[in-house]
């Protein structure tokens, strides 16, 4: 190496170390730190709202939880008259509809799932795959709505009606449609959850099965197996974890879904008898009644209501995020 | 023989499966075409001009959805201020300086749960912080409760968004000499700009038509008023009540806000499923 460029690079590495341009450098460090210091403070604030949700819960439900104690879980007396709450009948409410609601939706999502990634002409899978998730953004007031001025009349009419006419008074399938030919009750609420809740679980469920390797699916069928053994034997297995977060995912909107199920589900705090008998859920309870709570036990009673709830979507979903991992979800 | 007979059986098993799925996807298919009907038949018809002109009426009286529409577009905006600040803040913070930390995972763990919690709940914890404190309902409240609503759907695309970003780009950044808080702004905000964008419309698209949160929080007003302090007309809440009414012209007006809403959501979220689109090709 000539001598010259020698010093020339040591001249550069000189001009580096020289202090004037220190002092920019170190300003930046300064803001490099407080734009740390923001992007933090931001994203703990999220951990804050949480730990606040339940803090409030806790505190405004204590009063109800402390007087009723296990009690507010096991009975169904709902009196604000008398002070007396017993939760049973939203609580069982909620885990009900959610339940039926998952068990008529889960099928039908698994189907437009599987018909989206195996059999859709390639031209119409975009704009169906679009039409499925605009249905899980359509917001939840419009489906109560349409629950409220069409589904329920329907209902009624076609259904409860010819049942309450036909069936043999006595039998199984009376005591289970008993109700008021209203078409305001848990099983239409149910429906409404299952179409809410559907091509949510849908969307989420062909993503997954998108992401099955082509040759993992290519080597069944070079096997020479059908489609449905495709599915069932190697599609499904390969993602099944997270499908199963999927559903859950889905049955924790089920839960804690509010304003469709007030439209419909009739309002009354009685344990529901059958299918066919107006019910209510833990949210639509609170939605009806906070603003006109009469005591302040009552409004207590309706946050510890809150908690309840909290606590069950919070177990579920949680259970619904291990399993499904990183998969995405938004 | 008894192949022959496998073969058959699972040939019609598999027609069966494969008939399903065609009919669930047309079940699917036809709830949105029924629902998207009974908007356009009850809601479009009841769409006029006086919608916009007018407040929400006294049952019998004539009547518009002024008052709701301006109080639900205020809160909403100010939600969105919110949301987007903290959210693409805290995404940031997820993407580019949590990596494995533990804290990191909680707070990953805990806005996914909050992207799914249920609204109603969010709409109490407002209430307990920022309406019984102040002895009083108030549109700001609302939008506090919307923006809490908004900001978790922000942090996680804007969080998926940054970590799609090659880290050259990062680097690149920062062996220019720039200090990496310049380089996130400068250089990794702006290139994933526009799928922060779709996650903002999301997001929006996700509260324009929230109820539950503002049952407590912005309650309702039958008359005019930009003041944010006091209770707020908000769509939401305007359809809620007039849908369980029991006059007809109520009704008519709840249906009119309805197809309101579910048409600007419906609007959002393409133009948001566009910009993705756009942005995966590129």
């Amino acid at each position: 190496m000539p001598a010259t460029l020698k010093l020339k690079m040591t001249l550069a590495i000189d001009q580096t170390k020289a202090t004037p341009a220190m002092a920019p450098k170190r300003r930046g460090g300064a803001f490099d730190a407080v734009f740390e210091a923001l992007c933090f403070t931001s994203a703990s604030t999220l951990l804050a709202a949480l730990i606040g949700v339940l803090g409030a819960l806790l505190i405004g439900g204590w009063p109800a939880i402390h007087k009723f104690g296990f009690g507010f879980l096991v009975t169904s007396e709902w009196n604000p008259v008398t002070e007396v709450f017993g939760a049973a009948g939203p609580v069982v409410g909620t885990i009900i509809t959610s339940i039926v609601a998952l068990v008529l939706a889960l099928p039908v999502a698994f189907g437009v799932a599987v018909f989206l990634v195996e059999f859709c002409p390639p031209f119409f899978r975009r704009p169906i795959g679009v039409a499925v998730e605009l249905l899980a953004g359509i917001p939840s007031i419009v489906y109560g709505m349409w629950g409220l001025f069409v589904l329920a009349p329907w209902f009624a009419m076609h259904i409860q009606l010819p049942i309450l006419e036909n069936a043999p008074p006595g039998s199984l399938l009376a005591v289970l449609t008993q109700g008021v030919p209203n078409g305001a009750n848990i099983l239409t609420a149910s429906i409404i959850l299952a179409i809410m809740i559907l091509p949510f679980i849908a969307a989420v469920l062909r993503d997954l099965m998108m992401t099955v390797p082509a040759p993992v699916r290519e080597s069944a069928y070079g096997l020479g197996a059908t489609t449905m053994e495709v599915v069932m034997s190697v599609s499904l297995p390969y993602v099944r974890r997270s499908a199963i977060g999927a559903v859950m995912l889905g049955l924790g909107r089920a839960l804690g879904e509010t304003m469709a199920v007030t439209f419909i589900i009739g309002n009354s705090h009685a344990f529901p008898k059958s299918l066919f008998d107006s019910g209510s859920t833990i949210a639509s309870t609170i939605a009806n009644e906070f603003n006109e709570a009469t005591g302040a036990m009552h409004t207590s009673a309706l946050i510890a209501l809150g908690l309840v709830l909290f606590l069950i979507t919070f177990t579920v979903l949680a259970a619904a995020r291990a399993l499904l991992g990183t998969a995405k979800t938004v | 023989m008894a192949s022959q007979l496998l073969i058959a059986r699972r040939k019609i098993s598999n027609t069966a499966f494969v008939g399903f799925c065609w009919v669930a996807a047309a079940v699917a298919l036809a709830f949105l075409a029924m629902i998207l009907w009974s908007l356009i038949e009850h809601g479009l018809g009841a769409l006029n001009l006086q919608i916009f002109t007018m407040d929400t009426p006294a049952p019998g009286s004539p009547g518009g959805l002024r008052n709701a529409i301006i109080g639900s577009v205020e809160m909403c905006a100010i939600a969105m201020v919110l949301a987007v600040g903290f959210g693409v803040l805290a995404g940031t913070w997820l993407a580019e300086y949590a990596g494995d930390s533990a804290y990191g995972k909680v707070v990953r763990f805990v806005n996914d749960v909050l992207l799914s919690a249920p609204s109603i709940l969010i709409g109490l914890f407002v209430y307990y912080v920022l309406v019984q404190p102040f002895h009083g309902f108030s549109g700001l409240a609302g939008s506090v409760a919307l923006a809490l609503l908004a900001t978790p759907v922000v942090t996680r695309t804007t969080e998926d968004v940054m970590k799609l970003q090659p880290p050259a780009l990062r680097e690149a950044g920062v062996a220019l000499g720039s200090p990496l808080a310049s380089a996130i702004r400068r250089i990794l905000w702006r290139a994933s700009s526009t799928g922060i964008l779709t996650g903002g419309l999301l997001a929006f698209a996700r509260i324009s038509g929230e109820t539950a949160p503002l049952l407590f929080t912005a309650l309702n007003n039958q008359f005019f008023s930009l003041d944010l302090t006091k209770p707020t007309a908000n769509l939401p809440s305007v359809i809620f009540n007039d849908a369980l009414s029991a006059y007809d012209d109520l009704v008519r007006l709840a249906w009119a806000g309805a197809a309101l809403i579910a048409f600007t959501v419906l609007l959002v979220n393409i133009i948001a499923r566009t910009l993705a689109r756009e942005t995966r090709r590129s």
